[in-house]
């Protein structure tokens, strides 16, 4: 008998061995791209609650609040409230003065003057400086801080060539002329430096915290930041609390005491939770309750527009779809996009026949075909696919490769039908876990067809046009076209802003011209948002800034 | 006995050692790796960090460190959440794990056997066939079915309790998650003790007993209950196991900041160490575990130890 203990237990200790590899292997969890908040100034004629608390969910939750070293979603939602950049986001998105009260930018656009706010302070009462600035971006850059994004500083002299380490850190173009004045200078005109300059690559950090700590100065305790707010505690994988910053330049103008962010990475937990009361906004909504979600909480549903983008590639390097346009063009048309989004998706989002979401100062590019009849579109694709060498009794065999998710599942299957119904193709679906997939479409060996989403990391054309260049590593599809890389490359350098936005568009027309790409639709941002918070405004970063907010009586 | 004690210790490295090799080996195998993303790293940033976390050396020599960490009692630092150290989230999970999987084994055990016990006592009746029907369906239905409804019941539809977190780990925190948690266990316990008391009960000691007039709450107390309960403590490391794995479930569900969260969330993000440690720790817990239930069977059954 007591044998048998023993056997039991090492079969249960097999057991956990195995799930924690197969864990590996199974699941799937999406990671995400960075996003956050609002409006200054309180509000006037309205009652605010006595307790000015605020609970946000939160996705998985932050991985570090090291402004440098963090990537993703939830941990830029919390580093916003935590630090300020030279610039931040007004409720609407526009890029306003943050730390920096003003700039100056010189006439070929190269060098940019910031004046600091004389009163900006650390949370711990400490003068913050350009010295601070420059250490920053210095660190930042610099390989040995690890930093998952400082490539994002690319248009800065000398940054590509200090996070290679070809050079040394000082050598990067920033420079403090005086305790108020920062100087950055580009290696290329950026029109979008000022939006880049909210990214969390760019926040100052505090340099006798980085000293005392090294790379493990963001914990509880440690944290000094110049943001609204301080950190107050942090359980891993429960909740980040955070207080406010005193020493915050616009302390007087904040409304919220403090905010807890939750991690909670299953939507239908996080739903619950916001029913109980729990949760004042939501980071996401499961999409199979929106419908229960319409009936019900309709009024606190809020989707507005984001800057993404939904689509599947094609890998250029192999066939069938290497130098097979009309192939590529067939299977894009036959995917009828309003069925998508108003039957599977069905949170409003757009159909997408172009690569770049809707944007201030560009004009979308779309596919000729956009206006045309599904019936139409289908028409054209049968006559594409029989002129690409396949037919009923010859027809395509193709792997669609996705990242197991229901959603991307159901929408696969329902492309694989449409692909069956109009051409007669025979898709084989396949899915892999999160880190596999990401493995498996970067090697561009095996896959044939894959999905991908892209969000944009800055308020910027470029963001999405940068994607498609040769160079670019996360070029999946392989797409390789000297016309398309000699517009991005002219629309770089140019410093009159239409002839830029001329040139992306025409790059964009390239594009869709060559189909590496199959635009299925742009991205909306979906919370569930209690009636009572007010100072929130949708904006298509979905960025937001808790300082913003405020909490009505209910 | 001293020389029982010592067998069953000296079993346990064996399996420990083939547990954290082949842990090593799997979670290396899994595709894909912690510095996986969307974002492609600069070569050189990802070079220092192959470097910083020592997978640039080769395989066998990572396990040789990894093995001579865990020697002093370090697991090394976590890959995802990059600024703690496995040690430390161990720390902070375990205490609430254990307090939740604690509470859950207390209260399947004290339901499990009072309701197995009243079973057999009532055998045949109609309490009886309600009890067991009662704890077939609680050994049918998944945990993660069990979790939402009763949130959707007493958080979202009453408002009794809180649908998910910790708060400052106060009852009303813990109760939905412990009563989820136990409920298969306390579904099991109770057919295990039904089935062994009824034997018990039958058997020629009981007669015995009653023959010589002593009155049945007594001869349940001082004779029965401890012959009954073997089969309940031999379950005891099973069941450990079974709640071990079923917090990874609930806590995901709760947003409970236990270790099972910690275990489901380092898997999928190849985050090694994190998983590792889960695995060494919760391994080496079970192996204790069983090694008590073995000394406690030995002290109650004679002829094991031998």
């Amino acid at each position: 008998m007591p044998g048998s203990i023993s056997f039991t237990a090492s079969v249960s200790l097999a057991c956990l061995a195995i799930v924690a590899a197969l864990l590996g292997g199974c699941g799937g969890n999406e990671a995400g791209s960075p996003q956050a908040a609002v409006e200054i100034g309180g509000p006037s004629g309205t009652e605010l609650a006595a307790d000015q608390t605020l609970h946000v969910g939160n996705g998985t939750g932050p991985q570090t609040l090291d402004p440098h070293r963090a990537e993703g979603v939830p941990s830029a939602n919390i580093l916003r409230d935590l630090f300020e950049g030279l610039t931040i986001e007004a409720p609407d998105g526009s890029i306003v003065p943050g730390v920096a009260k003003s700039w100056d930018i010189s006439a070929d656009g190269l060098v940019y003057t910031f004046h600091l706010h004389d009163d900006a302070k650390w949370s711990n009462g400490d003068p913050l400086t350009a010295e601070d600035f420059v250490f920053s971006l210095r660190r930042s850059t610099d390989p040995a801080t690890m930093s998952h994004y400082s490539s994002i500083l690319e248009p800065i002299v000398n940054a590509m060539e200090v996070i290679t380490g070809e050079k040394s850190p000082e050598e990067l173009g920033v420079e403090a002329l005086d305790a108020l004045t920062l100087v950055i200078r580009l290696q290329r005109p950026t029109a979008y430096l000022l939006g880049l300059l909210t990214h969390s690559t760019t926040y100052p950090v505090h340099r006798a915290s980085v000293g005392q700590y090294g790379n493990q100065f963001a914990r509880e305790g440690r944290l000094i930041g110049n943001g609204a707010y301080t950190l107050d505690e942090w359980v891993v994988q429960s909740h980040i609390k955070l207080i406010r910053n005193k020493f915050y330049r616009d302390n007087a103008a904040t409304t919220i005491d403090s905010v807890y962010y939750y991690s909670i990475e299953n939507q239908d937990a996080e739903l619950k939770r916001f029913r109980a009361d729990e949760l004042d906004i939501t980071e996401e909504i499961p999409y199979q309750q929106l419908p229960w979600i319409r009936e019900n909480l309709a009024d606190q549903l809020v989707i507005s527009p984001y800057l993404g983008s939904y689509y599947f590639g094609f890998n250029m390097t192999r066939e069938p779809f290497k130098n097979n346009l009309q192939l590529r063009r067939a299977l894009s048309l036959a995917i009828d996009r309003d069925i998508i989004t108003s039957r599977i998706t069905n949170a409003g989002e757009i159909p997408a026949y172009g690569w770049v979401p809707q944007m201030a100062g560009y004009k979308q590019v779309a596919s000729e075909w956009a206006g045309w009849t599904q019936a139409e579109r289908n028409a054209e694709a049968q006559r594409l696919y029989s002129e690409a060498g396949y037919s009923i009794d010859k027809p395509l065999k193709i792997e669609l490769l996705y990242n197991t998710s229901a959603n991307h599942k159901r929408l696969s299957v329902a492309i694989a039908s449409m692909w069956k119904q109009t051409l007669g193709v025979e898709t084989k679906l396949l899915n892999q876990e999160w880190k596999v997939f990401l493995a498996t479409r970067k090697l561009m060996k095996i896959t044939q067809i894959f999905r991908a989403g892209w969000i944009g990391d800055y308020n910027d054309v470029f963001t999405f046009a940068q994607l498609m260049h040769s160079a670019n590593e996360m070029n999946h599809s392989g797409y390789s076209s000297s016309r398309y890389d000699e517009l991005i490359e002219r629309a770089a350098d140019e410093t009159d802003l239409q002839a830029r936005a001329d040139f992306l568009n025409q790059a964009e027309h390239v594009l869709l011209e060559d189909m590496p790409i199959i635009p299925i639709y742009f991205y909306v941002s979906k919370h569930l948002i209690k009636s009572w918070v007010g100072g929130r405004q949708p904006n298509i970063m979905d960025h937001h800034y808790t300082k913003n907010f405020y909490i009505l009586q209910h | 006995m001293l020389n029982f004690m010592l067998r069953r210790l000296l079993s346990a490295i064996p399996t420990l050692f083939i547990l954290i090799a082949l842990a090593f080996m799997l979670i290396r195998a899994a595709p894909g790796g912690p510095f996986d993303s969307e974002n492609q790293l600069p070569a050189e940033v990802e070079a220092n960090l192959r470097n910083a976390y020592h997978l640039d050396e080769p395989l066998y020599q990572q396990f040789g460190r990894y093995l001579a960490n865990l020697a002093r009692g370090d697991f090394g630092p976590s890959f995802q959440y990059r600024d703690f150290s496995v040690t430390e989230l161990i720390r902070s999970g375990f205490p609430v794990s254990l307090r939740l999987g604690g509470l859950a084994m207390l209260l399947a055990l004290m339901v499990g056997i009072s309701a197995g016990a009243y079973a057999a006592l009532k055998q045949n009746t109609t309490a009886d066939y309600s009890v067991m029907t009662a704890m077939m369906v609680g050994i049918s239905i998944p945990n993660f079915v069990v979790a939402p409804l009763l949130i959707l019941l007493f958080a979202v539809g009453l408002r009794w309790l809180p649908a998910g977190g910790l708060g400052d780990g106060e009852v009303r925190h813990l109760l939905l998650p412990v009563i989820a948690l136990a409920m298969p266990q306390i579904a099991y316990i109770a057919r295990l003790m039904r089935g062994s008391m009824i034997e018990v009960l039958r058997s020629p000691f009981i007669r015995t007993a009653r023959a010589q007039g002593l009155t049945m709450p007594r001869i349940i107390v001082l004779h029965a209950l401890k012959p009954a309960l073997l089969p309940v403590i031999s379950y005891l490391g099973p069941a450990t196991a079974a709640v071990i794995t079923g917090s990874v479930v609930i806590e995901q569900i709760f947003g409970i900041p236990g270790l099972g969260r910690f275990f489901v969330q380092g898997a999928l993000n190849r985050d090694y160490t994190l998983v590792m440690g889960v695995v060494v720790f919760y391994g080496s817990l079970i192996i204790i575990f069983n090694f008590f239930v073995d000394l406690v069977y030995g002290w109650l059954d004679p002829r094991v130890r031998l």
